[in-house]
């Protein structure tokens, strides 16, 4: 049956109706691209990081249901002040979605790198950020090593994350392919509830868990549904901030939110590469990555 | 003579009103030159590589944001750039020419560049004519960047009454091989004295500097006279305000000794191409 919007989609702060998808059609496209995908660049297995949380699992879902459970590795990688629950919900979503669950406690040598490091004795903010970017990489090259020799990397960093910039360089925001990166956290959420994330990991607060008692919405201070609504304005609908200010928006929170984006924007781009010659990988040297031999 | 000015300068990319306050420096600076005209580069109060910025920061041309460029122009001529929002909504890359507190002209670029480094067609509506108006150095066409690589361009504004051509550009510096001058450095410097001398009207080619994107715009604006001879030209990468003087009696000069424009047969072109493309026997 076809359905049809009638009336116009307005900006408004109470109607969360816009931010509603399809999750059946998302999933099947999302099942595709990772199976397609991965055997285009000739790669067999993918290799995706479990946290306990939301995000990771439905990917984790995904990627069994596209390569099959045998050709997912699943890492669990906790230091020692992840949250006790992550450990008992990562084991939850591999049992779930039947795939192996490898885990490797990164304690050893994310402290040893900083027990080398006179300002690790600090325990203010910057060290907090610090460790916690450490923990992000250290993982990332752990997945990568993992990868080896004909498994790719998936990324779990979704819309809502990317856009404001709320992830680690070359840490959690590094992969091969992101199947989520494309949705808004609660977006995705509809989506992990489809795919049978279970209710305990669907229920819980996100959580980036790099220290104790760390909380996305605490840390980023507004919630996912507002986040997500003024983002699928300004993003999605292309209006501009004063539009949604002057349909009842919070003002600071509408710059806030904008402002993070334009702040952050180096981080979604590749580096930058100065242009010298005749020809330059990433300015006119453009091929598609899905480069096909005939 | 008059004496104008070159502005060859770093404009911050999407960043309307802080290029505005730059303008309105350049300007004092080009006043206090005693300069009766400014040309600035292309796209000089928004930056070039905009991609999904040009439709937040277009504005119509006779819109509040370029109120200052107006104010300013009371007592020097300016020409500066700016995406222009279209009546009927579409984006333009325009060069507004104001003179005595009003605008004068308005060129919308012809010619957007889809290709290797450029994506113009992307993010841009194209213009559809070359106009001649008056300005203080004579009747004058702009082309904007790749307009004047389309040798139709200067060749139709020398054939419908111009004596300047003005190209603000923002030209990306490339070819770095040993033994020669920056690769398009060396083409936009033929052209320009190629143009002048053989269309014998001068050409204002004001280049800006800075990088955006890993991009370096490599400047070396100049001032080509209708009898070839480089009457300035400012450093490459380096910001600077290049002031020339242009002598509309050189042109008249060059065009007795020379009278390839009073010669000149548009009446074949245009029965020619008309011919070629089925419009005429």
């Amino acid at each position: 049956m076809i359905s049809e919007r009638i009336g116009a989609i307005r900006p408004d702060p109470k109607d969360l109706s816009p931010l509603r998808i399809d999750e059946a059609l998302v999933r099947r496209m999302l099942v595709a691209f990772l199976r397609e995908e991965t055997a285009k660049s000739g790669h067999k297995r993918v290799v995706v990081a479990v946290s306990g949380g939301i995000d990771s699992a439905a990917v984790a879902a995904l990627a069994a249901e596209a390569m099959g459970p045998k050709n997912v590795t699943a890492l669990f990688m906790p230091y020692r002040t992840s949250h006790k629950d992550s450990t008992e919900h990562a084991r939850l979503v591999a049992k779930t979605f039947d795939v192996a669950l490898d885990e490797i406690d990164i304690t050893p040598q994310v402290d040893a790198y900083f027990a080398r490091d006179a300002y690790s004795a600090r325990a203010d903010h910057v060290d907090r950020i610090r460790r916690g970017n450490k923990m992000a990489r250290e993982r990332k090259s752990i997945e990568y090593d993992r990868s080896w020799p004909d498994g790719l990397v998936l990324g779990t960093s979704n819309k809502t994350e990317l856009l404001l910039g709320y992830g680690t360089r070359y840490g959690d925001m590094a992969c091969d392919l992101n199947p989520v990166g494309d949705l808004y956290k609660t977006q995705l959420r509809e989506l992990a509830v489809l795919l049978g994330v279970p209710e305990v990991i669907v229920s819980k607060p996100p959580t980036a868990d790099l220290w104790v008692g760390q909380t996305d919405e605490g840390e980023l201070g507004f919630t996912y549904p507002q986040a997500d609504l003024i983002l699928y304005h300004l993003v999605d609908r292309r209006l501009r901030p004063a539009d949604l200010i002057a349909a009842g928006f919070d003002a600071s929170l509408v710059h806030g939110i904008r402002e993070r984006v334009r702040r952050s924007h180096y981080k979604r781009v590749m580096p930058l590469i100065a242009k010298v010659s005749l020809r330059t990988v990433g300015h006119d040297f453009l091929y598609p990555r899905d480069w096909e031999a005939d | 003579m008059v004496r104008i000015a070159l502005a060859q300068c770093a404009p911050a990319l999407g960043a309307l009103r802080r290029n505005v306050a730059m303008h309105q420096e350049w300007i004092a600076k080009a006043r206090a030159a005693g300069a009766a005209l400014v040309v600035f580069p292309e796209l000089a109060l928004t930056g070039y590589y905009l991609k999904d910025l040009a439709g937040e920061i277009a504005c119509r041309s006779d819109g509040d944001e370029l109120r200052p460029i107006v104010d300013a122009s009371r007592d020097i001529d300016i020409c500066t750039g700016f995406v222009e929002r279209a009546d009927d909504a579409r984006l333009h890359i325009a060069q507004g020419y104001w003179s005595r507190g009003k605008l004068v002209h308005v060129h919308r670029k012809v010619y957007l560049p889809t290709y290797g480094i450029f994506d113009d067609g992307r993010y841009f509506g194209a213009g559809d004519r070359f106009e001649v108006f008056k300005s203080i150095v004579g009747p004058a066409g702009i082309a904007i960047c790749e307009d004047l690589w389309h040798a139709s361009v200067p060749y139709l504004y020398s054939a419908t009454g111009a004596t300047v051509v003005l190209s603000p550009a923002d030209s990306p510096g490339r070819g770095v091989a040993e033994g020669g001058d920056l690769g398009t450095a060396e083409s936009c410097r033929l052209m320009d004295r190629f143009y002048a001398q053989y269309l014998t009207l001068y050409v204002v080619f004001a280049n800006r500097v800075g990088h955006e994107d890993g991009i370096a715009f490599w400047g070396g604006s100049e001032v080509v006279a209708p009898d070839g001879t480089v009457v300035a030209r400012a450093p490459d990468f380096e910001e600077q305000l290049l002031v020339a003087d242009i002598d509309p009696a050189l042109v008249a000069r060059e065009r007795d000794r020379n009278p390839l424009i009073r010669d000149e047969r548009p009446d074949i072109v245009l029965s020619t191409l008309a011919r070629r493309r089925g419009m005429a026997d």
